[in-house]
């Protein structure tokens, strides 16, 4: 592998409201390469845009609370860095995709005047140029560019989406967060934009950290992926661990509940009961209360994280269990 | 007896600057019966919201016929207008947005029941928490505000309140789109439950191929506000005929490292809905288009309830099994 970009250790943030502390990241641990894609998937509340918006150092402080852990970025210290040497660096080198589009845009401004005005601002161009390009990029994402002057309220969910994706891509950035891209986009148009994420990659070494729920989408496009859950990081590996081993009973209940197009099942089988609430930090593993599996020790002891073969890491008392029960053509690579 | 919901010819068209129209919805027809699903699938931005929200008159129709039991609804007036919103409701994808932040889980769920005014505030209250119940929301939750909560809650709520009235027919716009794969299932699951005990229609849009799949009876495929495409839900994985729906099938992110599929790739300039042409509006991208395709395509009935709109579709299908042979 080539060189680590991004290293984050022992991070931890928190959310306080009105007299509760919401223990959002509870120490997550995650590195990423040049050039790689890291899937992070999860549970609606599990903490991955806390992750994402950490990183791009644009959490809201109050209500959220850097509490530990450190985020290196290319051998400096993001969260050590002053504001304005972090404005340079977002945008930049780090963009990111929001989960709702609005956050990134103006409600009364024409669509392609900001998408060239972001252009504008990253590179040395004209105006005329940047609107030329801005124009190449509406059409890239399947808009045609007679739609240059319309207003946000004037395009579809989707159509947003598509812009604010432009908007960053525009940016040719050498960390791409892109927090849940394609959710509103039916899957023709997302494999057009994960095809223009994969030619950034390409052209330009990007290494992207893709927030999604869509585990087709992981598949398609990842190297690593890290399931979070309640705050931590409970399960994390390559294509191959995640989809062919999976190990923590989070990740294999994910891979349960999803409708599958060739059945015809009647009632799909989620995890039962749902997360917990995040308003105290309990001893045991997190996942404990829905866990089939769950024995005495889980609801007192915070699991360590073991790597049960080589990259392919889990918190869960029971990961090397698992192995063991693993048909025996499996185990042969470890 | 009538159908719950009968559309015809619906249109609806967007002013685009001068005398130019974007036609969001264009001549759509279709029959929803009482306790069923139909799912609406299409490209991002090809009229699936405008759909859903003309029908329950949250914008105007600019063209055609609702009639919801047999009864013309297209022009409601104030007093038809209240009682349609006690039958037919509207589920949005964000459920960020789609609940004030300022009310808590338990007036969320009670406005609607306070405003028909039919029950007591203390009756209210007592269905409130029944409603929670019913969606699986601990009581202890009455109190907490949509910011405290997580995005399946949150769905949770709206559903709850899109129930408070009891009605017969709710627009689905995405309503899992946000959550995760399990929180998913556990609100599909809600949402069949609550079909087969209270009789509930959904018109059902999604871009989830699979969950369209697994809740609909009837799936409709729009293309840039024509509808091209629809089938009971098998038959139109098992046999789609119309070439954008062959591109789209062909699309869909398998959750496995194993079999990757050939995905089918659409070339060719994207057509915009403002003030666009006659004929067939996937022409331009459609590598199998001919001149015919210029001319207004008819919905014909291949086989018992699938309706395609191309002209084409026959000798395509027959091109695409002399391939595979
Ligand atoms: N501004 C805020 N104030 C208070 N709590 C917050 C705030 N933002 C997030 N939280 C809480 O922090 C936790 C993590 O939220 P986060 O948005 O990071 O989750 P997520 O994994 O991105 O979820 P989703 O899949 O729904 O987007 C949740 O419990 C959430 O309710
Ligand atoms: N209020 C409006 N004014 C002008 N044009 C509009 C308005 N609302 C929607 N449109 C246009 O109508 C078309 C259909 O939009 P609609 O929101 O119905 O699409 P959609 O199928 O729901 O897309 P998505 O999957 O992205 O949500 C789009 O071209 C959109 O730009
Ligand atoms: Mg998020
Ligand atoms: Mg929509």
């Amino acid at each position: 592998m080539g060189e680590k970009i991004l290293d984050i250790t022992g991070l931890k943030v928190e959310y306080h409201t009105d007299g509760a502390i919401i223990y959002a990241v509870n120490g997550v641990n995650l590195s990423l390469y040049k050039g790689e894609t890291l899937g992070l998937v999860g549970e609606t509340g599990a903490g991955k845009t806390t992750i994402a918006r950490s990183i791009m150092r644009i959490l809201q402080t109050p209500p959220a609370k850097l509490c530990g852990g450190s985020i290196n970025y290319k051998g400096q210290e993001i969260l050590d860095l002053s504001e304005k040497e972090m404005r340079r660096i977002r945008g930049n080198k780090i963009a990111m995709i929001f989960q709702d589009p609005m956050t990134a845009l103006n409600p009364i401004e024409k669509v392609g005047f900001q998408i060239a005005e972001t252009i504008a601002v990253h590179n040395k161009i004209t105006k005329a140029e940047a609107e030329k390009r801005a124009c190449d990029m509406l059409e890239m994402v399947g808009i045609p560019m007679e739609r240059y002057g319309e207003y946000p309220h004037q395009f579809s969910g989707g159509m947003k989406q598509r812009v604010v994706i432009a908007m960053a891509l525009a940016c040719n950035p050498e960390l791409l967060l892109a927090d849940e891209p394609t959710t509103a986009l039916d899957v023709t148009i997302q494999a057009q934009v994960l095809e223009m994420i994969q030619n950034l990659k390409e052209k330009l070494g990007t290494s992207v950290i893709l927030i999604t729920h869509d585990l087709g989408v992981v598949a398609s496009c990842c190297d690593s992926v890290a399931v979070i859950y309640g705050g931590q990081v409970v399960e994390y590996g390559n294509l191959e661990h995640i989809f062919d081993h999976p190990t923590h009973p989070y990740t294999i209940g994910l891979f349960n509940s999803l409708p599958k197009l060739d059945s015809g099942e009647t009632r799909l089988k989620p995890i039962k009961g749902l997360m917990p609430n995040m308003k105290e930090l309990r001893p045991g593993c997190h996942f404990c209360e829905r866990c089939n599996d769950a024995r005495e020790c889980c609801k007192t002891l915070s699991p360590e994280t073991v790597e049960i073969s080589p990259g392919h890491i889990v918190k869960c008392h029971f990961a090397k269990k698992e192995v063991e029960s693993w048909p025996h053509s499996l185990k042969s690579n470890i | 007896m009538a159908p719950l919901l009968e559309v015809e010819h619906l249109k609806k068209y967007f002013r685009a600057g001068g005398d130019r129209q974007l036609h969001a919805v264009d001549d759509i027809s279709f029959t929803l019966e009482a306790g069923k699903t139909l799912g609406v699938v299409g490209e991002s931005g090809c009229g699936k919201t405008t759909l859903g929200r003309t029908i329950v008159h949250l914008i105007e129709p600019t063209e055609g016929t609702i009639r919801f039991e047999g009864e013309d609804i297209s022009n409601p007036s104030k007093k038809d207008l209240r009682r349609l919103r006690e039958n037919m409701q509207i589920i949005f994808q964000d459920p960020y947005s789609s609940l004030d932040p300022r009310m808590s889980v338990s007036q969320s769920i009670m406005e609607p029941l306070l405003l028909q005014g039919k029950l007591s505030k203390a009756e209210c209250r007592e269905e409130t928490l029944k409603l929670m119940k019913v969606v699986g929301l601990a009581e202890d939750y009455e109190n907490a505000y949509p910011h405290e909560l997580d995005g399946g809650r949150r769905q949770r709520i709206v559903v709850a309140r899109a129930l408070a009235l009891k009605p017969k027919f709710i627009v689905c716009d995405e309503p899992v789109s946000a959550l995760d794969v399990s929180i998913q299932a556990q609100i599909l699951n809600l949402m069949l439950d609550l079909q087969e005990e209270r009789n509930i229609a959904y018109l059902f849009v999604t871009h989830d191929l699979s969950v369209v799949k697994y809740i609909s009876d009837d799936i409709m495929v729009m293309y840039m506000g024509h509808m091209v495409e629809k089938a009971p839900s098998g038959l139109l994985f098992e046999n789609p005929m119309h070439p954008y729906t062959q591109a789209l099938l062909s699309a869909i992110p398998v959750p496995s490292i194993h079999n990757r599929k050939k995905r089918i790739i659409m070339q060719g300039e994207i057509t915009s809905p403002i003030n666009p042409k006659p004929g067939c509006r996937f022409a331009a991208r459609c590598r199998y288009a001919a001149p015919d395709c210029a001319q207004a395509q008819q919905l014909e009935e291949v086989e018992r309830g699938h309706f395609v709109s191309c002209c084409r579709c026959h000798e395509i299908k027959k091109a695409q099994a002399y391939q595979t042979n």
